[in-house]
């Protein structure tokens, strides 16, 4: 297996120095950087193949629909999809769950339903169903969190009923950094005959996703947080839902035949790919997975199991740091707060030492508001990132609060 | 002072620092000596929209000149803040109107906040001319 040094070596951009000093990047809930094979791979399908996929009668545009068609077996293969026609690209997260929202929405939602999220989502997976249940009046049901940041799962089990369409549960909080439940949640869902999605935006980057085994209806993520290009994202559905349900948007590429009396569809999964898709970035997905395997995702989870207790105990230590989210189960993300002191003066004062953190709400301001607080300065680690970085933190923060107090 | 010997003035303080740690103490003791708003005024109706942090604006119009008073949760934010009042509060609105702030590129404000935190400070601006305005109008009507 590879080393710290010769991981770090394969991403380009953790050589580069901010205000003169080595970058420590600590930003990669919001995205991850990328490894240079993925970065050559989306080079060469510009350099040497460019060509739209899946139309022409041509070598160029035989070889970028054949590089395209092997991202989307990567994908399968890596999630463990038990078929390609379950493998659905999209432009990302907010992508996938907007139009699961429009298309089962359409099909299965009517008045008086209900839907059932977590109080940690991201807005991408709140305001989707939100818009859902204007248009339909369906309404929705929360799964209230204990102070720990993690779901109280009597009181999500209560809110099943007859009533209950679909439960939509991140695997990840990208907030707090908590684990869900979601192998329990779907069970119970499923003993109900209720379809759940899983967002995987913060999940599939951080150990084994089995979605055969996790047995989830529908799983959603983005390439970008996974160290893929931006502008490509999942959608996987179990086959028996992406056969029922109608397109989402129509265009080109998802037709069968088109007159103007009636269009007939393209079989799974075109039907869910109108218009040109973004195959350069889905052949750079396909590099990305690659490279996570070749890591080994199980090294990974270690890695970065390291990272999140060392830094725990670490920030701990400070006194006046307060985090939040404080459940068994995380991935190497760090919500906190220094007392009286705010979080923007903070990210402004450990970004001058070259430390890239994120401030605000994170997009999940009903997080916040469970706490009582306008936001937290998230520091979202990954397998690249080392104790060294971790020890510099610790004494970015001394010195804002040797500055501020 | 005009508005533009004020502006140098500032230019000069912040030049003496090579270290945009030094430059942020600076801001830091700014915000600190910024006085306090009236409470009364710590209300949405003077929350000016666009930052991130928090940012309360005050105006006093005695019919001449404008009076600003101001505040933010964030203590660098609060520095910012006093910078602008010491440029432009206590002026006429004519003045204000007329102002070209080239303090903000010239100590560097722009380039080194963020820019969701630029985007603040020149709402800051922008809200601070919409005031003069307003009170150029009134007088006229009177």
């Amino acid at each position: 297996m590879k080393d710290i040094s010769e991981i770090r070596a394969d991403f380009p951009v953790l050589r580069r120095l901010v205000y003169g000093k080595p970058l420590i990047y600590f930003d990669n809930g919001a995205t991850t950087q990328k490894p240079e094979s993925v970065i050559e791979a989306v080079k060469e399908v510009f350099t040497t193949y460019n060509s739209n996929i899946h139309r022409g009668v041509h070598a160029l545009s035989d070889k970028a629909s054949e590089e395209y068609e092997k991202a989307r077996e990567k994908v399968r293969s890596f999630i463990n999809a038990s078929k390609r026609e379950e493998v659905v690209f999209t432009s990302g997260t907010t992508g996938s769950i907007n139009s699961i929202a429009f298309t089962f929405g359409e099909r299965y939602i009517k008045r008086g339903d209900e839907i059932i999220l977590s109080h940690l989502e991201h807005h991408s997976n709140i305001v989707p169903w939100q818009l859902l249940c204007e248009r339909k009046g369906a309404e929705l049901r929360i799964i209230p969190i204990n102070d720990k940041g993690e779901i109280l799962f009597d009181e999500y089990l209560k809110l099943l009923s007859r009533k209950t369409k679909l439960v939509a549960v991140t695997q990840v909080s990208n907030a707090l950094g908590t684990i869900l439940p979601v192998r329990k949640i779907i069970e119970a869902a499923h003993s109900l005959n209720i379809p759940v999605l899983v967002d995987g935006a913060q999940g599939v980057q951080h150990g084994v996703v089995d979605v055969t085994a996790m047995d989830c209806d529908f799983y959603v993520f983005s390439g970008h947080k996974i160290y893929g290009p931006t502008g490509i994202g999942v959608m996987y559905g179990k086959e028996k839902w992406l056969a029922a349900l109608p397109p989402y948007q129509g265009g080109g590429d998802m037709v069968e035949n088109v007159t103007f009396e009636k269009t007939t569809y393209n079989e799974l999964p075109f039907k869910f790919e109108a218009g040109t898709m973004n195959y350069p970035a889905a052949i750079g997905l396909g590099c990305a997975l690659d490279y996570v395997l070749s890591i080994g995702r199980e090294n990974i989870e270690a890695m970065e199991q390291d990272l999140l207790h060392y830094a725990t105990e670490k920030l701990s230590r400070i006194k006046g740091l307060r985090i939040y989210g404080s459940s068994e189960k995380k991935i190497p993300t760090i919500s906190f707060l220094l007392d009286g002191i705010h979080q923007y003066d903070t990210v402004m004062i450990l970004d001058k030492m070259g430390i890239a953190v994120r401030t605000g709400t994170h997009c999940a301001q009903p997080v916040m508001a469970r706490y009582g607080i306008e936001g937290t300065v998230r520091a979202s680690l990954c397998f690249y990132n080392t104790k060294e970085e971790i020890e510099m933190l610790g004494t970015g923060i001394e010195k804002v609060l040797s500055m501020f107090s | 002072m005009t508005i533009n010997q004020v502006q140098d003035a500032i230019i000069e303080d912040f030049s003496v620092f090579d270290d945009w740690m030094e430059k942020y103490n600076l801001l830091i003791d700014m915000g600190k000596e910024l006085p306090v708003i009236d409470p009364r005024f710590k209300t949405k109706n003077y929350l000016i929209e666009g930052c991130q942090s928090k940012v309360w604006l005050h105006p006093e119009f005695n019919g001449q000149k404008i009076t600003f008073s101001a505040d933010s949760d964030a203590l660098i934010t609060r520095g910012i803040v006093a910078l602008l009042i010491k440029v432009l509060s206590n002026r006429t609105p004519d003045e204000i109107i007329s102002s070209e702030l080239y303090f903000i590129d010239r100590i560097g404000l722009r380039q080194n906040l963020s820019p969701t935190r630029s985007n603040g400070l020149l709402s800051m601006v922008r809200q601070i001319k919409l005031y003069a305005i307003a009170f150029k109008t009134m007088i006229k009507q009177e």
